[in-house]
Order: structure tokens, then C-alpha cells, then sequence
């Protein structure tokens, strides 16, 4: 993968048009897809082979591949306005609007249709590349911890732990009188609906 | 007590702990392979070339009818590489240049490619023009050079091409614009500078040009005229010589223009062979000095002598098949001929100017569900001995690929399920004593090792071997492969239904093929001619009060591409792929029907719909007719012209009148009928809701307590029809001149309950329907991006009965009953959204319950699989929910439908050529069972709303259980520690 990234980077961009009407009947569409180097490299999701990577005119209308310096082409294409997709493990790329002119052949007009960012020539590039699997984290207590659950059995850990400790350093007095406080409001409390926990 | 109440957080953080490293969709890296399988296939093989190279691997390059080439490893049949090129880019030939670059040749002869042989990618491209249409010829000379360039000689489109074998410069064209000429060979004598193509005008005239392969120069130009025509094919019999056969088929001719010097050299058919009767075909083979005819079912293999003399060296009426010729040392051809005889075939390889003499001879059994030999390639290798060897690659009738060697069956490769035409799911045997076939769990000690493992591996303490132990012991586990019914119903059969005629069961835990079956229906016969596979019904489910019976499944076939032609039903066994009954019918099939009515053996009741529009109705039984008679004013159909732009609503009417008295045979009526006005309006799509889908509750609880009445009907017909200028390519009309009218139409009363317009918008459109709604995928031309809309169609007359009062007092119409012809109180909702790829398939999720929530599976162009949560597309998203909205989960409005990389169910796996998805229930509600195919077959298990109902399958009991022992441990020391503290507190 990586020497073919090179050897892209390293291909001057050719003057080459991006449409050029073509003998017979149609125009030709010509156009390279360009992988940045470094992006995919990171995380562990094997990016598809270049081999691999498809081209596909108005949604399956033609489909073809990359020479190995990740130029297409696309022949015999009637005027109008056409849809591009590439089609590569591991990366996202937007379709791409073209528009082939009858009046001024050769005119280039390309643009991204996921952000409508027009094109000079016809390089297309990733967006993004796509990670289909999900990375496992490493074990560290404080994740723990600090999931819904661990702070629950923090609390849990000091009701059960400190709370005692609280009960045992009130004054028996003062206990008795809480105690008799809360039967008079005839709150059910939330420790009374637990089962066993009244009993606590 | 401070225990009890420790114990429980504690159990909760422990299941906890594991369901918060699932995420709800996505996998891990680790956990590939392990509820899902992927399969992968080329096809039937079209053609087939060997590569020469001496060092490396042993390869083959074939093509394929699926418009697959690929390089297969000659020792285990494994892809090295693969591609698919698209369905207008059909293949026409393939060779190997310069014994590193695979050549191949499609569209109609118009592109030539070349790709490197090691890796598959692509090294240069050209693209080849030409005056007028015609049969497109490959051939790939071995020393032909100009200027030190290999060079490919390509006839297309009435052009003769010299292409560069190095980068794929024409060096030279030439034009055979003669109106008439139709090409039937190039050929080019080795070790001359000569092409000769040679060809036939006018039906009658046969013609040679002679060409300067240096230049493209034309030397000589011969024509000659034989007064009663000729017949299709030629072969080749020499470098200069061809046998071709008369219009009427009854006498052979040999054409020699040696020295550009055309001669004829008539031979009846009758003169060679006494009982021959009816007209001849050749049988295109490049055998030097033999070729091969055939009458009726005999094959003749004829030598050429001399000078036009002829000569039968065998006729057989065995199914033959033959290869080309195979140089192996100077001057010497050879050749692979296979024969059937029952269930063995002969194979025989012999040199091309010694028929009687037999290289090699061979008998290997041949499994009986593989039919016919279709093809033969021949390959050969030196001994260590110095004599040559031979390998044998054959193509069955069922699409499989053999490679025989030495007596044997080296290794074959079911690419018959590269062409599914219909899937079906069917269950397991129930787990009985006696029945299991696995084995035992192993011993407790391994199960507690294995867990210890798992437990070690979630705290990322495993080392890179106990790693690998862990991934190979998951995949192992024997649990998900065995041949019994499980309670989650995970394990089932997938029956699949190729286009060559041939029932496969796979395993849904590993994708391996249970039994697979030719069905004898789908064989060619006398009455048959070309039989066709339609479609697979389920016959027989039994679950209650037949479970002694097997489960079988309907296979409805038909004769012949018309629709008129007559059908073939077969019924197969689920469990053991036997064909249980098989009958012709005298009447086509146009339309089957399942009805939701079964007979006391639960057989599922069928009515069949001819083309003279009658209905036949199967079981033909008696107590089969009584369930139907109940029900016959009840059924109701619909049929769908797509061509005259009409769909037509039916009913029954009566018994068959004026035929044969056929007591199952019926009479319909047409009910309504929608007519599209075909100016303006053509049918691109039709969709219904899945007949078993499982709906579970009709009312929609909505963010202000408020209810929602969800319009569910099984007789709701989605249709879309587009402008008929825009029903071409994308590109090819402007968004003025486009539109698309989506309909929901009852299919009863053929009542519209809903019609939309989108104007600028054009097909292809995919949708799927499902409870009260409908999700389609098109273009929009004006924003030049596919988008894809939401309808929910909601019951009003339900309405009013959110009054809990009125349910109390009973004043409720909830009971009263829901007729179709009633005009239903209606409302619909509705959104777009942008959606970025084209779309090849739209599924949906289906559970058992229908409780959990409903994904869309999206199959893309890029052939993956992409799972999308129906709550994005919920007609009432807004860019502002409320917060009570929020609550309820609806997403904040976007313009565009997001695509998480995570949730492609396909991973990082394409399926090939994607043509279908389907959803199976689990037993299980949270998980459902979905299968993917095209030349490629992918199969996984999804839990759109997490697997709510069961632990997952890494959870570690091993925890659970170091848990329960630390809590025990805990309790002593607690115990012990409060009991000391009392005593204490007693002497004090």
C-alpha cells in the first residue's frame, strides 16, 4: 500500500483534461483517484488492496478500475450531467457530480456532491477513511469506576461502610428523637421499600 | 445484611462490567469470523487458461458467466485475485500476454484490459472502436513482434486491431467494412508474419484476407461462393483449413485456402455416418486435424486427411465434451476428452494425430448431484521423470469446478452459488436422545480453562498465544455448527435455489453445505427443453401437530423464458434435500399465491395463477379444497402489467368451466384496476410488506402521552412510477423533464390512499415496506444526490380512543370490525433525506415479536452492507426536538443520513456483486439472522437494539465466578470479623 501511495504522490499532476470529447458518439471522461498518504495507515483496519478499488459511473452504469498510477477513464459518454462513485475498502469517498458539456467540450465542472465543493480537475480523494471495527479499550480501573455502575457501588460502599460509623457516633438521644420525628411524618422512606433494608 | 446489599451492586457491576464494552452495533476486530461467514465464488466458468509460469505458485485464470476473472491457485482452487467487472462490460475473452499479464477482452469487444497476473491490478486499459457491430476475437500470438512489442490481435466491432502487449497502443488498425462480412476466425499461422481472417458475406460467400501482421497491410483477398450457404459456426481444423457444415446441416465442408487459394471439399453427412437423421451442429473445438459434430444425441468426431478427405474415428452417444489442443513438445498436440458412463466419467488424453492411442485414461467416480461435464480444460506438467503429466479442470452442469488429477479429485468449488435466484430459512431437527450429533462438552477442567482464558483476555492481561487460543477456541466452539434446533434459533438451513437448477442447504453456524440436490425437474429433457428456476415457497413448516414430518419446501419452475411456458412444481425435503414429488403441470405459472391457510398435515395452501388467468389450487386434496371453499370469498390478489402500466385487483369467481372438470381449478374475476397513463407515468417499482412479518403492538406511544394508531394492513401496495424519459441512466434527462409519483394503494378495493410527486427526481428506486411504513431510496436530479424518503401512514379512526373513559364505559371501537371496503380515515407523514451511495438492495430487520426496534440494511454499490436505524428515518425528526420529544429518542433533523463505518454489518468484507438480502427471525427477539448474497454469500447475526435478552458470548462466567468467591471469601472474613468484635464488645 504504501509504496503505491508514494508513487501517486509523486505523479505530477498531468494537464491532461478531465473531459475530452473522444471519436465517435460520446465524450471521455478521464480522472485519477488519489489515496493521501498516512491516512489509513493508522488503526488496524487493513485498508483494501488499490487493486480492488472500483469506479462506478451513474450507479453501476460502467464500472472500471485504477491503472496503477490511479488514473480512470470512462469512454464513449453522452453529454450531460453524471454521477461518479468510488468504491474502496477503508475509505469514504463522496460521489462526484460531472458534468459533460456538448457546447464546450473539454470544460471541466466536477463537484463533491456530499459538501458541494467544486473541483478543478477531476483528483478524487477520500474524505475520510472508515474504521469498521470498533477499538478495545484497555482495562483501567478508573473506567470502572467511573461507569454508572462503579459510581453506584461507590455510594452503595459507603452506605454500608460509613453509614454504620455515622449511626454508632450519634448521640442515643438525638437518635431516638429523629427516629420518633420520622414516624410522626409518616414518610415512607426508600431504605422501608427495599426488602430488608427497613430492617438495617 | 450489609452483605446482601453488597452482594447485588456487585452481581449488577459484574454483568454490567461486560454489556458496557458492547457497543451496540459494531464488532470488535477479534470477534470477526464469529457469528458471521463470508464465502466467496466466481461463477460458472466460461473460460479457462492456464498460466505457463515455471516459478511460483501454479495458477489459472478463468472467466465467468457471473462476468468474473479471477486467478485461482491451481493446488486447493483458492481466489488469489478477483474482480467483477460491471454487467454491460460483459467478457468475451481472456488470455495471458507474455506470460505476466492477464488480457482481457468485453463490451462487445470494445475493451481490452490488461492486469497484472501476481496482484490482479489493472495495467493499462484501451479501448477499441469500430465501424459496425460484430463477433469480437482474442488471440494472443505467442512470438509475434513488432519492434521487439508482443502484440494482441483483437477483432472487433469489423476491425482488426494490433494492440501493444507493453501499454496497450493500437499499433495498426484495419477496417473490413464490407457490408455483410461476418467474421468467424483470425488466425495466425506460428512463426509466419501472416493473419488470416476469414469469415462469411452474405450468407453464402465465404471470404479470406490475407494480412501483413507487421502493418496491418492487406496482401490478398479471396472470396468464393458456395450456393447453398452456410451454418453458424466453424472450427478450426488447421492453420489453414476450416470445417464448416451447409444451411440445411447435412453436409460437411472443408474450406483450405492455403496459399490463399480457396478450395471446398463437399462431404454429405450421410456418406459417413449410415443412421444419422435430422441437421448437425459443430462443436466448436481447435483440435488440429479432428473435429466434432453432433446429431441428435450423437456425437461424431471426424479426422481430417489430406486434402479434404474425411474420416469417423468415433461416434458415441454418451454426453461428451471436449478441450482445445494443448501444444507439449514440437509438433505434438494433445487433447482431454470426457465421457459419461453411469455414474463414472472416463477421461482420455490423447495426441491430435493419434486418435486410437491413449495418453492417459481415467475413470473417476463422479457424484450424481453434479450432472453433466460442460467443460473441459487441459493443463500438463513434466514428471520427475520427464513424461508429461496431465491436470483436468472441468465445469459441471451444476457450475462447480473440478480439478482432476491423477485418477482423482483434487479439489472442487461449488460456484453454482455464486447464481442464487431464491432463498429460503428453514428450522432444525428437534434435539431428540439419539439424535444429538455433536459431542459432549469436554470436561469440566477444559470449560473452566477456556474461561479463565476469556477472563484473562477481557482484562488485557493475555499474551499473544493465550490470545490466539482464545479466537481459535471461539471459532471452534462446536455449539454453533451442530445439526440440532437450538432455543435461541440461531441454527438453521438457508435453502438456496442456483440458476443452474441445484438446491443447496447451508448451515447458518458455518456456512457449510448440509446436502445439495440437481433437482431432476430442472434437468434438460425432451418435453422440458430450457427449464427455468422461478422460486422457492415454503411447503411445509410443521410445529404443531405434525412434527413427526419433515419440513419440505416448493420449488416452482418453468419451462422455457415465456411466460406461457408450463410450469414445473417440486417438492423437496428440507433435512435431507430428497426430492419428495415432482409434477408437470399442463398450465404455466404466472403468479403463486400463499395463502395463510394450512391442512391438518400443515402443507400451506397454494393457489397458482395461469396465464388464461385461471386459479389452481395445490395440495390437490380434498381437505385442502374444504379449507379453501371456507375462505373463497376472502382472497384476494393483484397483478401488476409493467409494461401497459396497469395493476389489476382479482377475486375468485367460480369453478372452471368449459375444460376438463378439475374440481381445484377456478375462475377469476377482475376486481379494479389502476391505469397508468403511460405518457406521462411507467411502473419502475413494486413493494409489499413480507407476509409473516410479525407486527406487535399497533398503537405508538408519542412524546405527550399522547397515541398513535398505526395503519397496518397486509394488503398495502407501494408502486413508483417515473416520467418514461427519465426510466434510462442518470445523466441522460434533465430535472425538468423527470419526475417520480410514488403510490400507496390498497389491494382490495384498489382504493389510493396516498400519491406524492417528486418533481426532478428519477429512478432507480429500492424500498421496502414494512408495518405502517414505507422507506424508498432514488435521485435527485436537481441536487444531482440520491435521497431517500420516509411515508408512515397512520389509522384516524383510532384516534379518539385514547379517552381512558371511553374504554372503561366500552364506547371503544377497538373491537369493531376492520373492513377494507369501509373508507379508511387515514393520515400520512413524510421526509427526505440525502443519502450518498447508489443503492443495489433494501431490506429491514425482522424479529420474532416484532418488538425490538427495526434496522434498514442498505446494500451499497461498493457491495457492503450497511445498517441504518429506522430512527433516522422518522418522519417526525425536527431540527429542534422538544425535550419530551428527546426523551422519546428522536434524532435532531439532519439533511443527510449519517453513515457510521461501524455499523456496516459486512465489516470490512464485500459481498461480491450484491444482489439480495434476507432477514430471518431468531428465536430470540432481540436477534435476527440475515443473509446476504450475490457471486459472494455473507452471513451474520444482528441485535439492532443490543442483545437485551441474553448475555452475549464473551460473557465471562469466569468472573462471574472469581465474584462469587470473593463475596464468599468476603462474607467469612466479614463474619468472623463482627463475631470478635461482639465478644469483644461483651467483655467490656
Amino acid at each position: 500500500m504504501a509504496p503505491i501511495a508514494r508513487l501517486l504522490l509523486l505523479v505530477l499532476l498531468s494537464t491532461a483534461l478531465t473531459i475530452s470529447s473522444g471519436s465517435g458518439d460520446g465524450y471521455t471522461i478521464n480522472g485519477r483517484v488519489k489515496i493521501p498518504q498516512g491516512l489509513g495507515t493508522k488503526g488496524f483496519a487493513l485498508p483494501g488492496k488499490m487493486s480492488n478499488i472500483k469506479v462506478i459511473l451513474n450507479g453501476g452504469q460502467i464500472v472500471t478500475y485504477l491503472r496503477p498510477d490511479g488514473y480512470f477513464s470512462f469512454q464513449n459518454i453522452p453529454a450531460g450531467t453524471h454521477l461518479v462513485e468510488v468504491a474502496a475498502i477503508g475509505y469514504f469517498f463522496s460521489p462526484v457530480r460531472v458534468d459533460v458539456s456538448a457546447r464546450n467540450p473539454g470544460k471541466v465542472q466536477a463537484a463533491l456532491t456530499e459538501n458541494r465543493k467544486g473541483l478543478s480537475e477531476l483528483v478524487l480523494e477520500p474524505l475520510r477513511d472508515e474504521q469498521y471495527y470498533e477499538i478495545r479499550e484497555p482495562f483501567s480501573i478508573m473506567n470502572v469506576v467511573k461507569s454508572p455502575m462503579g459510581l453506584m457501588m461507590g455510594f452503595m460502599l459507603l452506605v454500608v461502610f460509613i453509614m454504620p460509623k455515622l449511626v454508632e457516633n450519634m448521640d442515643p438521644e438525638e437518635m431516638k428523637r429523629a427516629q420518633e420525628e420520622m414516624r410522626n411524618q409518616g414518610v415512607p422512606s426508600l431504605a422501608s421499600l427495599l426488602p430488608g433494608g427497613g430492617r438495617n | 445484611m450489609a452483605i446482601r446489599s453488597f452482594f447485588v451492586p456487585f452481581l449488577l457491576f459484574a454483568l454490567c462490567f461486560n454489556s458496557s464494552l458492547t457497543p451496540v452495533l459494531s464488532l470488535y476486530e477479534d470477534q470477526v469470523g464469529l457469528m458471521d461467514w463470508h464465502q466467496q465464488y466466481i461463477g460458472k466458468v466460461k473460460q479457462a487458461v492456464f498460466s505457463t509460469q515455471k516459478t511460483g505458485r501454479r495458477r489459472v485464470i478463468v472467466s465467468t458467466e457471473e462476468n468474473v476473472i479471477a486467478s485461482l491457485d491451481l493446488r486447493h482452487g483458492e481466489i488469489f485475485w478477483r474482480h467483477l467487472l460491471g454487467s454491460n462490460d460483459v467478457i468475451d475473452g481472456i488470455d495471458i500476454g507474455l506470460g505476466k499479464y492477464v488480457i482481457t477482452l468485453s463490451s462487445g469487444g470494445s475493451i481490452l484490459r490488461s492486469w497484472n497476473l501476481p496482484d490482479g491490478q489493472m495495467v493499462w486499459e484501451s479501448f477499441l472502436q469500430g465501424p459496425k457491430h460484430s463477433k469480437s476475437l482474442l488471440l494472443v500470438p505467442t512470438n509475434l513482434k513488432i519492434e521487439k512489442d508482443n502484440v494482441i490481435v483483437v477483432f472487433s466491432n469489423g476491425r482488426l486491431h494490433a494492440v501493444s502487449c507493453i501499454d496497450g497502443e493500437v499499433l495498426w488498425n484495419k477496417d473490413f467494412e464490407a457490408e455483410s462480412f461476418e467474421v468467424q476466425q483470425v488466425i495466425q499461422p506460428p512463426g509466419s508474419d501472416l493473419i488470416y481472417v476469414v469469415g462469411f458475406a452474405a450468407s453464402s460467400q465465404f471470404e479470406m484476407y490475407q494480412i501483413n501482421a507487421r502493418n496491418g497491410e492487406l496482401l490478398k483477398h479471396e472470396s468464393e461462393t458456395f450456393s447453398s450457404g452456410f451454418f453458424r459456426e466453424v472450427s478450426l481444423v488447421s492453420s489453414e483449413t476450416v470445417a464448416a457444415l451447409d444451411s440445411t446441416g447435412s453436409i460437411l465442408l472443408t474450406i483450405s485456402f492455403q496459399n490463399g487459394e480457396i478450395s471446398f471439399q463437399q462431404t454429405p453427412i450421410s456418406n459417413l455416418v449410415e443412421d444419422s437423421s435430422g441437421p448437425a451442429v459443430i462443436i466448436p473445438s481447435s483440435v488440429p486435424g479432428i473435429f466434432a459434430i453432433k446429431t441428435n444425441a450423437i456425437t461424431i468426431f471426424i479426422r481430417v486427411i489430406g486434402k479434404g478427405k474425411l474420416e469417423v474415428v468415433e461416434t458415441t452417444n454418451h454426453e461428451t465434451a471436449v478441450s482445445n489442443a494443448l501444444p507439449i513438445s514440437e509438433g505434438q498436440q494433445a487433447f482431454a476428452l470426457v465421457q459419461h458412463a453411469g455414474s463414472e466419467i472416463h477421461l482420455a488424453v490423447k495426441l491430435a494425430h493419434d486418435w486410437d492411442g491413449n495418453l492417459l485414461k481415467e475413470s473417476i467416480k463422479m457424484d450424481q448431484q453434479r450432472g453433466l461435464v460442460h467443460k473441459v480444460f487441459i493443463n500438463n506438467y513434466i514428471r520427475t521423470d520427464r513424461s508429461h503429466g496431465f491436470r483436468v479442470l472441468i465445469v459441471m452442469e451444476d457450475h462447480s469446478l473440478l480439478l482432476l488429477q491423477q485418477g482423482a479429485v483434487v479439489w472442487s468449488r461449488e460456484d453454482g452459488l455464486a447464481s442464487i435466484i431464491d432463498v429460503t430459512a428453514s428450522e432444525l431437527p428437534v434435539e431428540r436422545d439419539g439424535v444429538s450429533v455433536a459431542k459432549v462438552e469436554h470436561n469440566l477442567f477444559e470449560w473452566l480453562k477456556g474461561h479463565m482464558l476469556k477472563l484473562k483476555g477481557t482484562l488485557m492481561l493475555a499474551s499473544p498465544e493465550d490470545v490466539a487460543a482464545i479466537q481459535s477456541m471461539r471459532l471452534k466452539s462446536s455449539e454453533k455448527s451442530k445439526m440440532t434446533r437450538d432455543h435461541n434459533g440461531f441454527r438453521k438451513l438457508l435453502i438456496v435455489l442456483t440458476r443452474a437448477g441445484k438446491l443447496f442447504a447451508l448451515h447458518t453456524g458455518d456456512g457449510r453445505i448440509v446436502w445439495s440436490h440437481l433437482l431432476r425437474s430442472l434437468h434438460k429433457s425432451e418435453a422440458c427443453k430450457s427449464p427455468i428456476g422461478l422460486n422457492m415457497y415454503q411447503w411445509q413448516v410443521p410445529h404443531h401437530h405434525a412434527l413427526d414430518e419433515n419440513p419440505s419446501v416448493l420449488v416452482i419452475s418453468r419451462c422455457g423464458p415465456s411466460s406461457g411456458a408450463p410450469g414445473v412444481l417440486s417438492f423437496v425435503d428440507a433435512y435431507t434435500g430428497k426430492e419428495l414429488n415432482s409434477l408437470s403441470l399442463v398450465h404455466a405459472v404466472v403468479q403463486v399465491i400463499p395463502l395463510p391457510y394450512t391442512d391438518s398435515t400443515e402443507q400451506r395452501l397454494h393457489l397458482l395463477i395461469d396465464s388464461d388467468k385461471h386459479a389452481h389450487l395445490y395440495p390437490k386434496s380434498s381437505e385442502a379444497l374444504g379449507i379453501f371453499k371456507r375462505e373463497f370469498s376472502n382472497i384476494y390478489w393483484y397483478s401488476v402489467e409493467e409494461l401497459d402500466g396497469i395493476i389489476k385487483g382479482h377475486a375468485l369467481k367460480c369453478k372452471c368451466t368449459g375444460e376438463v372438470a378439475d374440481e381445484f381449478c377456478f375462475d377469476t374475476r377482475d376486481l379494479w384496476s389502476v391505469v397508468f397513463p403511460s405518457e406521462s407515468e411507467k411502473i419502475i417499482a413494486t413493494v409489499t410488506r413480507k407476509s409473516n412479518e410479525v407486527v406487535h403492538t399497533q398503537a405508538k406511544v408519542i412524546a405527550d402521552q399522547d397515541v398513535m394508531y398505526k395503519y397496518i394492513s397486509r394488503n398495502l401496495l407501494f408502486v413508483a412510477t417515473v416520467a418514461p424519459k427519465g426510466s434510462g441512466e442518470i445523466g441522460s434527462v434533465t430535472p425538468e423533464e423527470s419526475w417520480l409519483v410514488v403510490y400507496l394503494i390498497d389491494t382490495v378495493t384498489g382504493r389510493i390512499l396516498h400519491r406524492v410527486t417528486h418533481h426532478g427526481a428519477q429512478g432507480p428506486v429500492h424500498a421496502v415496506f414494512s408495518e405502517n411504513w414505507v422507506v424508498y431510496h432514488y435521485f435527485n436530479l436537481r441536487a444531482h444526490r440520491y435521497e431517500m424518503s420516509v411515508i408512515e401512514i397512520y389509522d384516524q379512526s383510532r384516534a379518539d380512543n385514547k379517552d381512558v373513559w371511553k374504554l372503561v364505559l366500552g364506547k371503544h371501537n377497538l373491537t369493531s370490525p376492520i373492513s377494507l371496503f369501509s373508507r379508511p380515515e387515514v393520515i400520512t407523514k413524510s421526509q427526505s433525506y440525502f443519502f450518498t451511495h447508489s443503492v443495489k438492495a433494501i431490506a429491514v430487520t425482522s424479529t420474532a415479536k416484532g418488538i425490538t426496534s427495526k434496522q434498514l440494511l442498505i446494500g451499497t454499490i461498493g457491495d457492503q452492507v450497511l445498517a441504518l436505524d429506522k430512527r433516522f428515518l422518522d418522519p417526525r425528526r425536527s431540527v429542534n426536538p422538544t425535550q419530551a420529544e428527546k426523551e422519546e429518542g428522536i434524532i435532531p433533523l439532519t439533511d443527510s443520513l449519517p453513515i457510521i463505518p461501524q455499523s456496516y454489518v459486512t465489516h470490512a468484507l464485500r459481498v461480491e456483486g450484491l444482489r439480495g438480502i434476507l432477514t430471518v427471525p431468531a428465536k430470540l427477539e432481540s436477534t435476527t439472522l440475515v443473509f446476504a448474497h450475490g457471486v459472494d454469500l455473507f452471513f451474520t447475526q444482528l441485535a439492532p437494539s443490543r442483545t437485551y435478552d441474553s448475555l452475549t458470548e464473551d460473557f465471562s462466567y469466569a468472573l462471574l465466578l472469581l465474584t462469587i468467591v470473593a463475596l464468599v471469601a468476603a462474607i467469612f472474613v466479614t463474619w468472623r470479623l463482627s463475631e470478635r468484635k461482639e465478644l469483644q464488645d461483651k467483655w467490656r
